[in-house]
């Protein structure tokens, strides 16, 4: 069974790979390598799979998934710039695939009962990514 | 492997028809839809494209590609149109939201190696959606 839980931040970024020049990163990124930075309302779903437990009928206790999300997630990164203030975006770009992937990475240690299946980042309402983990 | 997925819309009209049937059975096949007039809707297209993330750009899709690619075979030849007598498919196809979720993969997937290259992002679904309360989805290469 699949249970997914939403939750929001809002933070900026810019997408700039300092190896190449500002034209090279202007003609990759567009607006987004601006290097002042511009920002997004991310809404997050982290989706858990897992069997309800006999007794208590849940697969996991959503109050704990939420405690989990704001601790490793939303705590990190609400109201941030996540080039200079979230590690691992001083060396890595920012983009919504790689902050999903960084996502996945925080989040993956805390679900052990329920087996975490996938996060889903919305950076914009029209655009989002689905990270379900690389194959073991 | 990661899956990026980009919204579009566009506005259209359309009617269901077939030419296989007679006027009474499609009126009782397609109901409202089959109006001679053609009535219209506002589309919802969601196109998930799946990929490695590339170490240079932090993307697993050049999304400004992908929309220019969306415009030019989606957009600009659907949005603001009559589907049935604008859209060479529909002249025969009726234009069901499963028809037109299998024309914008064709459309796309015809199109795809002039935009991006063989290790790069594939196509993995188109969904459709007619109005907020349906949603067709059509994988890349169920047309084959």
């Amino acid at each position: 069974m699949l249970i997914t839980r939403k939750v929001e931040f809002s933070a900026s970024h810019v997408c700039r790979n300092p190896r190449l020049s500002d034209e090279e990163n202007r003609a990759l990124f567009g607006a987004a390598a601006n290097p002042h930075g511009h920002g997004h309302n991310y809404l997050l779903e982290v989706t858990v799979e897992g069997t309800p437990d006999p007794v208590t009928g849940m697969v996991v206790d959503l109050k704990v998934v939420k405690e989990i999300l704001n601790r490793e997630v939303v705590d990190v990164y609400d109201h941030r710039f996540l080039n200079r203030e979230v590690a691992p975006f001083d060396k890595v770009i920012p983009t919504a695939e790689n902050v999903a992937i960084d996502i996945w990475n925080r989040l993956v240690p805390h679900f052990a009962g329920a087996r975490l299946h996938g996060v889903r980042l919305y950076e914009t309402p029209d655009l989002y990514v689905d990270y379900f983990g690389e194959p073991a | 492997m990661i899956r990026v997925t980009r919204i579009y819309r566009f506005a259209a009209s359309h009617r269901l028809h077939t030419l296989q049937r007679s006027e009474a059975e499609n009126r009782e096949l397609y109901g409202k839809c089959n109006n001679p007039f053609g009535h219209g809707h506002n589309y919802e297209v969601a196109v998930s494209v799946r990929g490695q993330v590339d170490a240079r750009s932090g993307r697993a899709v050049d999304i400004e590609a992908l929309d220019r690619l969306v415009r030019a075979q989606v957009l600009e030849p659907f949005d603001h149109r009559n589907l049935n007598t604008e859209v060479e498919a529909f002249r025969t196809a009726v234009p069901t939201s499963e028809n037109l979720g299998r024309e914008i993969v064709r459309r796309l997937e015809q199109n795809w190696r002039a935009v991006f290259s063989e290790d790069g992002p594939v196509l993995e679904k188109v969904s459709i959606a007619e109005t907020s309360r349906n949603r067709f989805e059509v994988a890349a290469h169920e047309n084959e």
